[in-house]
């Protein structure tokens, strides 16, 4: 047995030592990577992922700490990917999300892996979609992704969750900048954290008139809960929105929003190939570098080279 | 690239602070500075037991492990951890540890595995260049 297909066997048999080394894998060998998914992904599809966003010091960590406990209550194992930033220039990360959540290390029933985004935009890790997937095949029934917290385009955890949970919490500064645009419009449920502070219920105003401003049609009316991390209340009501969200989307999107996942997915997967395959066959017939000078000497533009190099024309 | 382990991939490492003390400045100036040096680094926090350590760095599957402790109970705490390291199977783990360490208990902690000790106002820079050039090829 390869050593690939020992670590899949592990995973699927749910085993800590193997999920922590497949996932270490998706991190770092794209090759194996993709021997190893195919691998799993027939397994895969049964755990509910949750996608949870929204600004730093909004109180995503110690949440998802007492989500976590909640579901162990409700008898269901949990997996949480919590995804923080890689430094742009040294290339290090500082992963602090376990700070808060650290009694649950040794819950049997939880798997927890912090994830640096190695730079990649959109607020996850290239490799968090295929985390998610090991996680999933290793049998979780709900998997947390927490995002990084930087605010207005972090959507690119639509991709991977199917509820999007956006927290935000009164005091962090204008109400309406952190959450518009992008998170406004992914976002399943609302959580208002910090909700004994003064300002709650203002934030909680907001985010209506927001919606309110709204008119796109909609199916689902993205509740807005209030909670109080450090403390867990609210986070009943909060799980509670959550199955209904689940059960909603499997009577009523379910096929649509896998449909569409799956051609995200697809699409992904033959750019990467398709573009990786080109360009070796041009660096190898050695005639990358030959188009490039042409574009440099703007005797050809990179789109009509590129339409050119797709219909084997001869560049010349 | 320096910061890379020598297979080619980032070095993760784990700061933990095992025990009782509550002062963790120590731990996160080593923490950033490998940070800085290009590691991706995990912080635990304070107060951990031996038990949520060595789960927390089979879960994270890092390469290396830097426990900090000040509060004198380290030859109770570190044996356990490395115990513990073994039954999981994290044999291949480097773990080295910093704090306040009196030198006759050093010998004894390398005979069960720690690495390497730095007492109080090592540079960051000698912890650094450890990692860098003792963090298992895997």
């Amino acid at each position: 047995m390869s050593k690939v297909e020992e670590i899949a066997r592990g995973v699927l048999a749910g085993d800590k030592r193997s999920i922590a080394r497949a996932i270490t894998i998706v991190e770092n060998s794209p090759q194996e990577a993709q021997k190893l998914i195919a691998l799993i992904y027939s397994y895969t599809g049964k755990a509910h992922v949750i996608g949870l966003t929204g600004p730093g010091g909004a109180g995503k960590s110690t949440l998802i700490e007492k989500m976590v406990r909640e579901y162990r209550r409700r008898d269901k194992t949990v997996g949480v990917i919590a995804v923080d930033p890689t430094s742009p220039f040294s290339g290090g990360a500082f992963l602090g999300d376990r700070i808060r959540m650290q009694d649950l290390s040794i819950d049997e029933g939880v798997f927890i892996r912090s994830m640096a985004t190695r730079n990649n935009p959109g607020g996850i890790a290239k490799a968090t979609k295929d985390a998610v997937k090991i996680l999933d095949a290793a049998g979780k029934d709900v998997i947390i992704v927490e995002t990084v917290g930087a605010g207005q385009s972090e959507v690119e955890i639509i991709k991977v969750a199917q509820t999007i949970v956006v927290i935000h919490a009164p005091g962090l500064g204008d109400e309406i900048q952190a959450i518009k645009a992008g998170l406004m419009e992914i976002a399943d449920i609302f959580v208002v954290n910090k909700a004994d502070r003064e300002n709650a219920d203002k934030t909680v105003m907001d985010i209506q008139a927001m919606l309110q401003l709204d008119d796109r049609k909609k199916v689902w009316n993205p509740p807005i809960v209030k909670t109080i991390a450090i403390t867990g209340e609210g986070v009943q009501q909060l799980l509670d929105k959550i199955e209904e969200h689940r059960q909603f989307l499997q009577k009523e999107l379910g096929h649509e929003r896998s449909w569409e996942k799956a051609q995200a997915e697809l699409i992904e997967a033959i750019r990467d190939k398709v573009t990786s395959s080109i360009i070796e066959k041009l660096k190898r017939e050695k005639l990358f570098e030959k188009i490039l000078q042409q574009i440099v000497n703007r005797e050809i533009d990179p789109a009509t080279a590129a339409e050119k190099l797709l219909n084997q024309e001869q560049l010349e | 690239m320096q910061n890379e382990s020598k297979s080619g991939r980032k070095i993760r490492v784990l700061i933990a602070k095992p025990g009782l003390d509550s002062h963790d400045r120590g731990a996160k100036v080593v923490a950033r500075a490998l940070r800085d040096a290009g590691m991706e680094v995990i912080y635990t926090g304070l107060r951990q037991t031996p038990e949520q350590i060595v789960e927390a760095a089979l879960q994270e599957d890092v390469d290396v492990i830097g426990l900090s402790i000040l509060s004198g109970a380290h030859m109770t705490l570190f044996p356990r951890i490395m115990e513990l390291l073994k039954e999981k199977g994290l044999t291949d783990v480097l773990v080295f540890a910093g704090g306040i360490i009196p030198e006759e208990d050093v010998s004894e902690l390398k005979k069960i595995g720690i690495k390497e000790v730095f007492g109080p106002g090592t540079p960051t820079e000698k912890i650094i260049k450890y990692v860098l050039k003792n963090a298992p090829k895997r």
